[in-house]
This record gives structure tokens, C-alpha cells and sequence, in this order.
């Protein structure tokens, strides 16, 4: 089986636990006005593989993963290509290596639930806390994302919350408090992080020549991100 | 043999023969905990390296040589004693008689004295001049013997850095073997080394070696006059840690007082020190806080030797380095490893003295290294940028477990092996020389075998590949009988007399030789083989310009089409450089190192296939080229890994540099990932990396506002240096180099 990848990026360390491997597919079903990979967004594009391919690839850097890293499907929205991505996570648990999807979390259906049984981690980019915020920024319900968190808790399959942080929308002390409870209330949940908001993904909304939703966004003071995370 | 002053220490042969080895493996104990047992610098410690810290501004000041000393020739008794603060040194001994003033070795030649005297605006004395009016310097030996095609291929920069007009360096003498046996005994081993000549028939061979014998057994006795002038008999074995770590100093100041070679390397004392240590230590004789001043304190001195060097010099050495460099950790062969506390402490002088790039503190690393040291290792590459790591896996099975590094990353059993150094060759000029039929462009200059320049409207790689073939073949013979002339008139004109009373008298050789602009090449030859390359000519009918047309694979992004390229080419020019016999029956070695004459290499070199303009700087060592990596840096990592270190034995270099931001997000994830990457680089059979966390926008802003940055040290390649200390275009170069960044 194939599938549409955008790149690879062979050191991951900020996306998962240990060094990752990353995949960025292909596609997004969201558009989300922090979005810092515009190019990642069209369906159909970037290069296809196999995921014997992918596969074949990531297993060149097994000796780098030490006892806790692995490979982590990125985006683009990974659960667009639900069972490619099944498939090269099935390559590479086969190869002894840790598989972490990293996604919105906003499609649950049959394809997706197959490809939590070969994941070892979630990250849940949990956008914000409000279904108004969701529909406004992200473009999808904020329901869609706390049922495929609640299906996660269920299986038991280990979870980082993330947010991203972007002042004036998300800087509060009450958002930060519910993703709190959000977590809490999941028992899969057992890290949160919040990421600072960049905007050095403006040069590449600028040579796509589109918009950049929140180019008027200030990024987030280093003062507000410990402020924020002291809270959890 | 039995001797008061080791009392305390475990028997075996190392009592009878010479074999330091054998006495730290009787005698060490090896360390597995963590870091929080160190000691801080103590308020001596500090005030002593304020005074430095003020020299080193001045020298600065003073356009980076403080003094120079230029009457008096440079040797082991020629300067009265020289001190930073008497009153609060533990460890003494100076090169000159005062601290950074340069003194002058006119040995390797007489033109690079005078020229680095009058670039700081000096001139070498008439006394020195007249001295050396009747003497053969090695430079004038080396000019007498070189033929024109030689003359031509230095001249146009095919072959560069030689050591024919310097000390050649890259010996390691067995400093350790003053402390622990004292000079006496040393002498007395020599002496019977030299008795036993007699019975062998006398040839070329043994009449030199006889001689050499002569001059060890008379450098010996130098050395301790050289000690007694300072206050010290060292003529027996070190009674404690200081005298050991003194002992070993003085040997070490000895070599650099007689040779200005271009790396003078110390070799591996951590582990040895640490048995002297915990000895004293376990004798209620010396604490924690001082076993760290001692280390500190001799680490000071490292920190403080120089030598007189031309610019021309620094265009491909930059930063005035020495290469004082220490190999500490490894594992020991039957598994134990060779971490000791005091591989903390000596990695600990980056704290307790601030980061520095002398002395070249070269982590030997092994999958198998305790994880505590690992992780301090990590942190302290971090924190300072001043660390490199070398594949002891890869070399323990070669040189056994006590071997140390000469200059960046050239291995060799101490006290039993040394390198006749080489430099390195232009692969990248070479094949436009091929392309051009034994033409050089830049410098105008024809040489080698003489054909046509070649035709058609597009490259053909095998047509290339089969040129290219004809001109390493021309070019390794050409290098190895350069290589023979040089180390023939150096032996004669300025042999390591101290140096070589170190080493076992029957010692093994290494003739090593170099290449720089690997990626380059790699990259073109992928270009002509994957892309279309369309050669320009200009009005004299050379090719100066290259067309390439559509995508090819770049070196750097673990693609094998050419990353194979790559390590076929370093096979290919070890294949033929071994067809021509070396001086000394020396084994031939091959390096991929640059240091910083990449810059250099580059500005005399025409533009290349793979799209490099003319004169634009090659990627250090085995670096792939700038920018050019797409798929992150383990893929650029995995690249460099694919070159054999069977092929490179004298080393393949490589230069990485990550964004803190890049590593993790916190301290503790980045010392984790960082021991990672360490593991699983060198679990790909890799050789050798420096790593530098930091930002490109720390290096714009000591660019611009140098004084803001006085110690700012960066990994250059196979060392490190003073950010400061690089001239504008090396730092330029450092700047423009792939920085991992987060995604």
C-alpha cells in the first residue's frame, strides 16, 4: 500500500518520547490559523511510498532510538491515511520499534481504530477547550476530539496532551485549568505540554502565497509559558 | 624492580619493562557513579585563572601574540624558569620565561620564523640568524630534494599544509613513563636498547637508529636538568599525585619546548593521574577539593602553551591551536572500562576554569561506557561546546586499550606508535584537473599526466570516472614520494629527540595522509552521474563553468547512490596511495579531516559540478555540504558513517551542530537525546564528531560584537577554538554550516 508523505525528518526530539524518527503526511482535514506546515494541507501531493518504504527507512536509524525512542507519524492529519500509516507502524513493531502518532484527533471510524492497535503513543494536539474556538480556528467540533480521547483511555494506549499556545486565544488561566481536567479525567493522559506559538512559519505561508490567519498574533512571552505551566 | 615511591601499588611486569599500560591495569579503579562527588574551583583556583584571563585579554589586545622571545632558540634549558604567581602554583613550568610570551624554533625552517616574527612586528634577532647561517633548518633539506612536479603541486594547491617549512608534530611521547618510572630508569633502558645495536649488522637503518639512540639518551638527561632548574630531581619515580601530575608535565613541556610541531597531543593521563590520586587520597594525604586543584592547576598550564605560527599558518590551522588533546574514557579490553574519577575531574575543568579549547579533551566512546559518565559528557558538550567523541569501539580492537589521540582524531598506541603527518590532497581540484587534462585553472598551472580537455556537450560519468582514475593514481604516487622526502629530511634536521625517548625504541609508523573536499567531490560525481552536467569553457578552451541540469542525490541525506560514491573514492585513494613504498616502511593511513583549511581549500578551487561556486569554501572534513542535508541530521550522520574507518584509519571527521532548542526541550531530555545520538552514530561503525549545541544567532552576535564574547569556544574540526580567534572568513564559513533546528 501506498501513501502521500510530505517529508521525513530523520532527528525528532521534540516529538515524542527520545529520538524519533518523523514522518509528516500529506493532507489535513483542519485549518488551523496557527498552522506552522500550510504546506502539509493539500490532499494528493508530496511524494508516494510504500510503507515497506517507510518502513525500510526508519529501521536505518533503530540504533539512534536508545530504549525509548521510535518513529512518530506527524502531519498533515496521519488519520487521513489511516491504514497506510497501520501499515508502516505494523513494519515497525514487526522491527522492534516504538510507533507514536502524533494527530488532532478529530476522525474516528474503523480505519483509525486499527491503527490504535499498533500505536504505542498519542500526541493530542487538544487545540483549546472551548467547541466555539475549535469551530472558529481549527474548522472541526471539539467533540470529535475529547470521543477519540475518551476511545484512547479506553484502550488504555498512553497519551501527551499538547497545546499550542497563542495569546489572546488561549493564554488563560481557565483554559489551562480545563486541559487540566481534561487530562485528569483521562487516565491514559500522563504528560501535557504546552508549545509556545512560532511564527517562523511565515515565510512559508508567504512563498505558497496564502494568508497567515494569525501573522497578527504576538508570540507567547517565555514569562506567560512558565506562568501557564506552573498551572498543571 | 621494586622502588619506595610505590608503595601501595599493585605488582606485575610493568615493574620490569617499561609498560604503563600494564600498571594502570594492575592498579586503577574504575568509576560507574555519577558526577555529584566533584569539587568546585577553589578561591586559589580562581584568582590564578583571573591573571590568566587578564594575559589572555592582553594577548588579544596585542593582535593575538603577546611577546616573543627573539633571541634565544627555543629548547628544554634555554629560558630561566618562568611562573604565573609562585607564591600560589601547585604545578610549574613554563615554555619561556614569562606566560604567553612565544619563544622561537627555527628547526623546521628558518623563513616561517622570520615571517611570524615580523607579522607581529618583530624581528628575529642577528644572534639567531648567524646560529642557523651554518645550520640546515628540515625546510632547507626538504627544498634541496623536491622535484619541480613536487614544487608545482604544492604551488597550486593540489597538495597544501605540508609539513616541509614546520615541525611535522602528531607525536605522542609516553609522558606517563617520567612519573612513573623517573628518568634514570628511562635512560638506563635506552642505553641497553643501544648496546644491543652492536651485535647487528650495521646499515642505513641502524647506524640511524644508533645515532637517535644518542640523542634520546642525551634529551633525557636535558629534561632533567630542565626539572632541577624549576627546583625538581625527577630523576626517580613520582612519590604522589603532585609530583606525578608535575613529572608528567615537565615531560610534556619538555617536547613542546624542543618541537613546534604542528599538533602536540598529550595523550591519555586522566586514568593514569586517578591511580596517584587515589592513592593519596586513601592515605588521608590529599581531598577531593585538592586532587581537583591539581588537575586544574595542570590544566592552567595546558591552557597557556603557544607557538610562534605565520598567518599563513592560521589560514589552515586556525585559532592558534596546539591540539593539546586528551583522550579520556574507553573501555578496557577485557571489558572493564577506563572511566576513573578522574575523567570527571579533567572534564570538570570546563566548569572550574570556564569553557576552553585546549586542551582537546576527546571523549573515547563505547556503547559500553558507564551511563553515568555518558550522561555527564553530554551535559558538559551542552554546556561548553568543547568536547569531541571517537569511536572506541571501532578502535580498541586495532590499538588495544591504550592508545590516545595525536592532533583531531589520528589513533596511535602510546609509547609504540607515531605518525609521520601528512596534510592533505585537493580530490576536489584534482578531478577538474582530470576534467581539464592536466590543466589547473586557478592557478594556470599544467601538471600531471597531459591530455586533452574533455569533449561533449555533457559529462559522461563513466568517461569522467575513468580520468579521474588516471590523475589519483598520478597524484597518490606524487604524494607518498612527497611525503618521503619530507619525513626523511625532518628525521635528519629536527628528529624528536625527547619525544622519541618516550616511545619504545622499536616503534611502528604511520604515514598518514589526507583528503579534503570529499562531499564536494561526491556530490559532483553524483551530479554528472544522476543529472545532466553541461561543461562551460572559456576563451582558452578550459572548462571554468559547469551547467547542471534536473536533481541529483546530495551526500548527507542517507542515500546510498551517493553516499557509496563517497566512500569508494576514500577506498580508491587509500588503494593507491599504499602502491608507492614509504619512508621508514611506514604504513599508510588516510585521513578525512580539514581542520580549517577547508576555507582555504575551497577560495583555490574552480567552481564544481555539483553547483559549489569557485572559491566558495568546501565542507570541513567529512561534513557533508552546507545546507544541502534535507531529511535532518541523523540522515546526515548516517551519510558520514558509510565512509570505511578500515579505508581512513588516521580518521574521518565530522562537525555536527544542533539548536539546544532542537534536542529537547528541557536539560535532562537533552542529555539523554545527545546520548542517544552519541550511541547510535557510533553503533553505525562512525569514527569521530564534535558537537556544538547552540545557535547560529550567538555566532552573528559574536561576529559582530566580539569583545561581548571573549571565551565563546566552538567544535571546528577534530578541535576546538576560540570563536574570536578564527579569522573573518573562517568565522564566516562556521556561520553558514547546517544548524539542526527544530522542526
Amino acid at each position: 500500500m501506498t501513501g502521500y508523505i510530505h517529508s521525513f525528518q530523520s532527528l525528532g526530539a521534540t516529538d515524542g518520547p527520545g529520538i524519533r524518527f518523523v514522518v509528516f503526511m500529506q493532507g489535513c482535514n483542519l485549518r488551523c490559523g496557527c498552522c506552522h506546515n500550510p504546506d502539509t494541507w493539500k490532499m494528493n501531493e508530496g511524494k508516494e511510498y510504500t510503507a515497506e518504504d517507510v518502513a525500510n527507512r526508519v529501521v536505518r536509524y533503530k540504533e539512534y532510538f536508545g530504549s525509548e525512542g521510535g518513529i512518530t507519524v506527524s502531519g498533515g492529519e496521519p488519520l487521513l491515511q489511516a491504514d497506510f500509516v497501520r501499515e508502516v507502524f505494523e513494519l515497525c513493531r514487526r522491527a522492534g520499534i516504538n510507533t507514536c502518532l502524533d494527530t488532532s484527533g478529530s476522525i474516528l471510524n474503523g480505519s483509525v481504530k486499527a491503527l490504535l492497535e499498533v500505536t504505542d503513543r498519542v500526541l493530542l494536539d487538544v487545540k483549546y477547550t472551548t467547541d466555539e474556538l475549535y469551530k472558529e480556528h481549527a474548522g472541526c467540533e471539539m467533540k470529535s476530539v475529547l470521543e477519540f480521547l475518551d476511545y484512547l483511555n479506553k484502550k488504555e494506549i498512553p497519551v501527551t496532551l499538547r497545546q499550542v499556545i497563542i495569546p489572546t486565544l488561549n493564554d488563560n488561566e481557565e483554559n489551562i485549568l480545563e486541559l487540566k481536567r481534561i487530562a485528569s479525567k483521562h487516565l491514559c493522559v500522563d504528560k501535557t505540554e504546552l508549545l509556545p506559538f512560532r511564527k517562523i512559519c511565515q515565510v512559508k505561508y508567504d512563498k505558497m502565497g496564502i494568508v497567515f490567519p494569525f501573522a497578527h498574533i504576538p508570540e507567547p512571552s517565555a514569562e506567560t509559558m512558565n506562568k501557564l505551566k506552573n498551572l498543571l | 624492580m621494586e622502588h619506595k615511591n610505590w608503595t601501595g601499588f599493585n605488582p606485575g611486569v610493568w615493574q620490569d619493562e617499561i609498560n604503563v599500560r600494564d600498571f594502570i591495569q594492575q592498579n586503577y579503579s574504575a568509576y560507574e557513579g555519577d558526577s555529584s562527588f566533584l569539587a568546585g574551583a577553589t578561591e586559589r583556583t580562581n584568582g590564578l585563572m583571573k591573571k590568566l584571563e587578564n594575559l589572555f585579554a592582553l594577548e588579544r589586545q596585542f593582535g593575538g601574540v603577546l611577546d616573543i622571545d627573539t633571541a634565544t632558540v627555543s629548547s628544554l634549558t634555554s629560558y630561566s624558569p618562568g611562573y604565573i604567581d609562585k607564591d600560589n602554583e601547585l604545578i610549574f613550568g613554563m615554555q619561556t620565561n614569562r606566560p604567553l610570551k612565544r619563544g622561537v624554533n627555527p628547526f623546521g625552517g628558518m623563513r616561517m620564523v622570520r615571517q611570524a616574527c615580523e607579522a607581529y612586528g618583530y624581528k628575529l634577532s642577528r644572534k639567531v640568524e648567524e646560529e642557523f647561517h651554518y645550520r640546515t633548518t628540515h625546510n632547507d633539506g626538504v627544498f634541496r630534494a623536491y622535484t619541480d612536479e613536487m614544487r608545482q603541486a604544492r604551488k597550486c594547491h593540489v597538495i597544501t599544509g605540508l609539513p616541509d617549512a614546520y615541525g611535522r608534530g602528531r607525536i605522542i611521547g609516553d609522558y606517563r613513563r617520567v612519573a612513573l618510572y623517573g628518568v634514570d630508569r628511562l635512560i638506563e633502558e635506552k642505553k641497553k636498547d643501544k648496546n644491543e645495536l652492536a651485535g647487528q649488522a650495521f646499515n642505513t637503518e641502524q647506524i640511524r637508529l644508533d645515532e637517535e639512540l644518542f640523542r634520546q639518551i642525551a634529551f633525557l638527561g636535558k629534561l632533567k636538568e630542565m626539572a632541577s632548574m624549576y627546583g625538581f630531581d625527577i630523576s626517580g619515580p613520582a612519590s604522589n599525585a603532585k609530583e606525578a601530575i608535575q613529572w608528567t608535565y615537565f615531560a610534556y613541556l619538555g617536547a613542546i619546548k624542543e618541537q613546534n610541531g604542528a599538533a602536540m597531543s598529550l595523550g591519555r593521563v586522566s586514568t593514569f593521574f586517578d591511580i596517584y590520586i587515589e592513592r593519596d587520597i586513601a592515605n588521608g594525604t590529599l581531598t577531593e577539593t585538592d586532587a581537583q586543584e591539581l588537575v586544574d592547576d595542570f590544566v592552567m598550564k595546558l591552557r597557556i602553551a603557544r607557538h610562534l605560527r605565520t598567518p599563513e599558518y592560521n589560514e589552515l590551522f586556525g585559532g592558534d591551536p596546539m591540539w593539546i588533546t586528551e583522550a579520556v574514557g574507553g573501555m578496557g579490553e577485557n571489558g572493564r572500562t577506563l572511566v576513573t574519577k578522574s575523567s570527571f575531574r579533567i572534564l570538570n575543568t570546563l566548569y572550574t576554569l570556564g569553557s576552553s579549547p585546549e586542551p582537546n579533551l576527546t571523549v573515547l566512546w563505547s556503547n559500553s561506557l558507564p551511563e553515568n559518565f555518558k550522561k555527564f559528557c553530554a551535559k558538559v558538550s551542552a554546556d561548553t561546546d568543547s568536547i569531541q567523541y571517537e569511536n572506541d569501539d571501532i578502535m580498541r580492537p586495532i590499538y588495544g586499550d591504550d592508545y590516545a589521540i595525536a592532533c583531531c582524531v589520528s589513533a596511535m598506541k602510546i609509547g609504540k606508535q607515531m605518525q609521520f603527518f601528512g596534510a592533505r590532497c585537493n580530490l576536489a581540484k584534482l578531478l577538474l584537473i582530470a576534467i581539464n587534462g592536466g590543466y589547473d585553472t586557478t592557478s594556470g598551472i599544467h601538471i600531471g599526466p597531459q591530455m586533452p580537455v574533455m569533449e561533449g556537450n555533457k559529462l559522461d560519468y563513466d568517461e569522467v570516472m575513468k580520468r579521474f582514475d588516471i590523475y589519483i593514481a598520478w597524484l597518490s604516487n606524487l604524494y607518498v614520494n612527497t611525503m618521503n622526502i619530507i619525513h626523511y629530511m625532518h628525521d635528519k634536521y629536527a628528529y624528536e629527540k625527547l619525544q622519541m625517548a618516550l616511545h619504545d625504541t622499536d616503534v611502528e609508523r604511520f604515514m598518514a595522509f589526507g583528503i579534503a573536499g570529499l562531499s564536494v567531490v561526491a556530490d559532483s560525481l553524483s551530479a554528472i552521474k544522476y543529472a545532466n552536467v553541461i561543461p562551460v569553457k572559456n576563451s582558452n578552451g578550459f572548462i571554468t563553468e559547469f551547467r547542471t541540469e534536473g536533481d541529483f542525490p546530495k551526500y548527507g541525506n542517507d542515500d546510498d547512490r551517493v553516499d557509496l560514491i563517497a566512500k569508494d573514492m576514500a577506498h580508491k585513494v587509500i588503494t593507491e596511495l599504499r602502491k608507492t613504498p614509504t619512508y621508514r616502511k611506514a604504513i599508510h593511513t588516510l585521513s578525512v579531516l580539514t581542520i580549517t583549511s577547508n576555507v582555504m581549500y575551497g577560495k583555490n578551487t574552480g567552481a564544481t559540478p555539483d553547483g559549489r561556486k569557485a572559491s566558495a569554501p568546501f565542507a570541513p572534513g567529512a561534513n557533508p555540504m552546507h545546507n544541502r542535508e534535507e531529511n535532518g541530521a541523523l540522515a546526515s550522520l548516517n551519510s558520514v558513517a558509510k565512509i570505511s574507518y578500515d579505508d581512513c584509519r588516521d580518521g574521518v571527521s565530522n562537525t555536527f551542530s544542533i539548536t539546544p532548542e532542537a534536542l529537547g526541550k528541557d536539560e535532562d531530555e537533552r542529555t539523554n537525546n545527545l546520548v542517544s545520538i552519541l550511541d547510535g552514530y557510533f553503533a553505525k561503525k562512525a569514527h569521530h564528531i564534535n558537537v556544538n549545541v547552540l545557535n547560529r544567532e550567538t555566532l552573528m552576535k559574536a561576529y559582530e560584537n566580539p569583545e561581548d564574547y571573549p571565551n565563546l569556544t566552538i567544535r571546528v574540526s577534530g578541535y576546538a577554538v576560540n570563536f574570536n580567534k578564527l579569522s573573518r572568513e573562517q568565522q564566516r564559513e562556521v556561520i553558514s554550516r547546517t544548524f539542526h533546528e527544530a522542526i
